[in-house]
Formats: structure tokens, C-alpha cells, sequence
């Protein structure tokens, strides 16, 4: 399944619905603009929804991470909401978890930003 | 279950990887290991796959990707050979060390060996050739009662 992605403004924060598969290529690709595009506009409260993502490898591991440093680095926020099992797991063995701000109540996170 | 062997010679391309990880997914699953089992083993072989394909062939149109599985009664062993300069294990850095967290690559060995029950990498000036092992159910737990 493709990488797709969305995104809406809740109070703020621009929340980007994720699916599909972040992995080396394309998928890895679409999640880096999307972060690009919303730091481009000045938007710089970000709160990636992971929900509906299948897979992650360890490409897609370190965008997450370059999408982190690249948001912080420029004086923003972004957290992770609604993980699933499989990337919860690779964030916990990664020793990643801990990390990132990670959500699992999408109104929480919100009002988790600064 | 059936033994098994078979052989794939493949392109250095993003597809390559992609193929490995549903070719390793199917054979995992034929093999009888669980869901979570067969993707720790589908993502093992799509991070070898990916190391041969960026890092030892460096996408070269002239460089195949070798990728065996062989299937016994005891494990599934998936070899991924690459004909790259060698991966220099001396530059590997630990992924989990502070100082390398917040790095954006250097995990793909590291995720292999926490998926896998053994694995074996050995670079050469010809390329590099990682031996990945997962024991069939009960035989690693039939190996630790014969060794006590």
C-alpha cells in the first residue's frame, strides 16, 4: 500500500493523517514534504498521526527522526499520535520511544503543544 | 513441512527490495511462524536487501543481488549476497548509543539482529554475504534441553 498522507489544522496544530507504508523510496519521501511543505508555510506545530500506518523500516525510522530534528532545529513541535503495535515496537527497541512525544488521544496532544 | 531451496538473482533496485520482503513474507508464512515472526523476518531480509542494494551495489545496473532461502526442519536460512566493495563492519555505528539516537540511518543491522535468532555477516573485497537464521518453532527450545 502507497504512502499517503493529509492534513487538517486543529487549533493550531497541523495534524497529518498518515497510511500506508513508510519505507525507503517513495513512502519516505511523501512523509519528508508533507513536513516540508507545512514548515515552508510557517507552520511549525505538528502532530503526525500514525494510525493508519502498516509498516516502517529503518528508512522510515529516520525520517521520522529527520522530521523531529528538522521541526525542532526551526523553533517548532512534533509529536506522534495513535501508534500502532508494529511501530511501537520498533520505537521501544530503537530506544526511540522516549524520544518523541508520543499520543494516543488525538484532543490530548492537541492541547500538548506549547 | 517440506524442505526448500531456491535461488533468486536479482537487479539493484528499490524493487529488488521490495520483492525480498514479500518473497521472505511468503516463505515465512508457509514455514508456520507466527504474524509477528514473519515480520520481523520479512524486515530482516528488506534491511539486508536494502544494505545490498544502496550500500553494496550502490544501485549498479551491472551488480546482482543473490537471495537463497533454504528451509529444513529446524530453521529458515536466507542468505543476501551483494558484489559491493564490502561492508566495513568497523563503521557501523552502535544505533542505540546517545550520542547516535537522533541519527537518521545506521539502524538497519541493528533491527536485523533483533529479528533474527543468528545472524552472519561476512564482507570481502567481492561483496558482502549476510547469513540470516530463524529456528523453526520448538527446535531453539529443543536445542537449550540438550545442551543442559
Amino acid at each position: 500500500m502507497t504512502m499517503k498522507t493529509s492534513t487538517r489544522q486543529v487549533d493550531g496544530v497541523a495534524i497529518v493523517d498518515c497510511s500506508g507504508r513508510i519505507t525507503l523510496g517513495e513512502g519516505s519521501v511523501i512523509l519528508r514534504d508533507a513536513v516540508r511543505e507545512l514548515l515552508s508555510k510557517g507552520q511549525k506545530k505538528i502532530l503526525l498521526n500514525l494510525g493508519e500506518v502498516t509498516y516502517i523500516d529503518s528508512s522510515g525510522i529516520g525520517e521520522l527522526v529527520s522530521a523531529f530534528t528538522t521541526v525542532r532545529n526551526q523553533g517548532g513541535e512534533l509529536k506522534l499520535l495513535n501508534l500502532t503495535k508494529k511501530v511501537h515496537d520498533l520505537l521501544q527497541i530503537t530506544k526511540l520511544y522516549t524520544v518523541f512525544d508520543v499520543r494516543d488521544d488525538e484532543a490530548g496532544a492537541v492541547k500538548a503543544f506549547s | 513441512m517440506t524442505e526448500l531451496r531456491v535461488s533468486y538473482t536479482l537487479d539493484s533496485t528499490l524493487e529488488t527490495v521490495d520483492n525480498a520482503e514479500q518473497t521472505a513474507s511468503r516463505i515465512a508464512t508457509e514455514t508456520g511462524f507466527d504474524e509477528d515472526e514473519v515480520m520481523q523476518i520479512s524486515m530482516a531480509v528488506r534491511e539486508a536487501a536494502v544494505n545490498a542494494v544502496l550500500h553494496g551495489n550502490a544501485y549498479d545496473p551491472d551488480k546482482k543481488v543473490k537471495l537463497d532461502f533454504e528451509r529444513t526442519s529446524q530453521d529458515l536460512v536466507i542468505t543476501i549476497r551483494d558484489q559491493g566493495k564490502g561492508l566495513d563492519m568497523d563503521k557501523i555505528p552502535d544505533p542505540l548509543a546517545p550520542e547516535n539516537l537522533l541519527k537518521t540511518s545506521g539502524r538497519g543491522i541493528f533491527l536485523i539482529r533483533s529479528f533474527m535468532d543468528e545472524v552472519q555477516i561476512h564482507p570481502s573485497m567481492t561483496g558482502t554475504e549476510i547469513k540470516l537464521v530463524k529456528h523453526v518453532h520448538g527446535t531453539s527450545g529443543d536445542v537449550k534441553e540438550a545442551s543442559q
